[in-house]
């Protein structure tokens, strides 16, 4: 039995405080009727995330988590809600979408109970011997030699993506741009 | 069991990416507009991000493995937020709504 005042104590009790984080992000991300709210939501269950990351012994992803969600993707997000200027509060029409509600939530509801009884009820193989210890050296050195292929191919993925939101973005909202005389 | 030991076990971790995950499937079946699908998607890559991390550490006997993964999985959500969200300036630009609903001009 851990007592709260031990180190180790204190240590389960910032691990609870960051799944409530992560849950309560996620809840808000998906529950809240206006996007703001949404993304902002959807920045703390990441937050919360990557406190987990670090519980999992991976401090380096958990810095990438913080840098590409949080200040990344959020923030784009973000600016996409600002420019595409969504309705506030959506009048839902009733009929069109009265079965979504309660089915979405029962089935939701169905996969979470069956992935939790089969996450529960699997015996998962321990693995005998560890190779290395997973440090960021190890992170770093196998990125360059074992996986540089893939990360040439993200490198390349990144490139188009760049290039196509340019291209799919670079008229602004209001049409096309018309050219200067 | 010990609610503070609880960070030491491979189970807790499944139950919070499964939690992130059927969050995610909810919102991508319950919300209406295309933003707040594309915030559902990101949930759904994180709990599978968190899984793949939870069963690195745990079980995997090369631990670089997953945070690879991961991080790979973190490039690609990036790309897939951007070009989502190009998509949805240029919608926005033709119907004036992101609304999936108004978007149908196939409509029967």
């Amino acid at each position: 039995m851990v007592s709260l005042l031990t180190p180790e104590g204190l240590y389960g009790l910032v691990f609870l405080v960051l799944v409530a984080v992560t849950v309560t992000g996620a809840i808000v991300a998906t529950g809240s009727s206006r996007l703001v709210r949404s993304v902002a939501g959807l920045a703390l269950c990441f937050i919360g995330v990557a406190g987990l990351y670090y519980y999992l012994m991976s401090p380096f992803v958990a810095v990438m988590q913080m840098l590409i969600y949080v200040g990344a993707v959020c923030v784009v997000i973000t600016f996409a809600i600002m420019l595409a200027d969504p309705h506030p509060a959506a009048v839902r029409s009733a009929g069109a979408n009265m079965l979504a509600g309660p089915l979405s939530i029962a089935l939701g509801f169905v996969l979470f109970w069956g992935l939790v009884a089969l996450a529960g009820g699997t015996v998962w193989p321990e693995a005998s011997t560890r190779i290395n210890d997973g440090s960021m050296i190890r992170v770093g050195r196998s990125l360059l030699t074992d996986y540089s292929m893939v990360f040439e191919l993200i490198s390349l993925v990144l490139l188009l993506a760049i290039i196509g939101a340019l291209t799919l973005a670079r008229e602004g909202r209001g049409g096309p741009a018309r050219s200067k005389p | 069991m010990n609610a503070l030991t609880l960070s030491d076990s491979l189970t807790t971790f499944l139950v919070i990416g499964a939690f992130l995950f059927c969050m995610g499937f909810y919102g991508l079946v319950q919300r209406r507009s295309l933003i707040g699908m594309l915030i559902a998607a990101e949930l759904v890559l994180s709990g599978a991000s968190v899984n793949f991390m939870a069963f690195n550490r745990f079980l995997a006997p090369d631990p670089v493995v997953g945070q690879i993964f991961t991080l790979f999985i973190m490039g690609i959500a990036a790309a897939e937020a951007a070009i989502a969200l190009s998509i949805v300036l240029a919608v926005y630009r033709n119907y004036k709504s992101i609304d999936s609903d108004d978007v149908a001009e196939l409509h029967g």
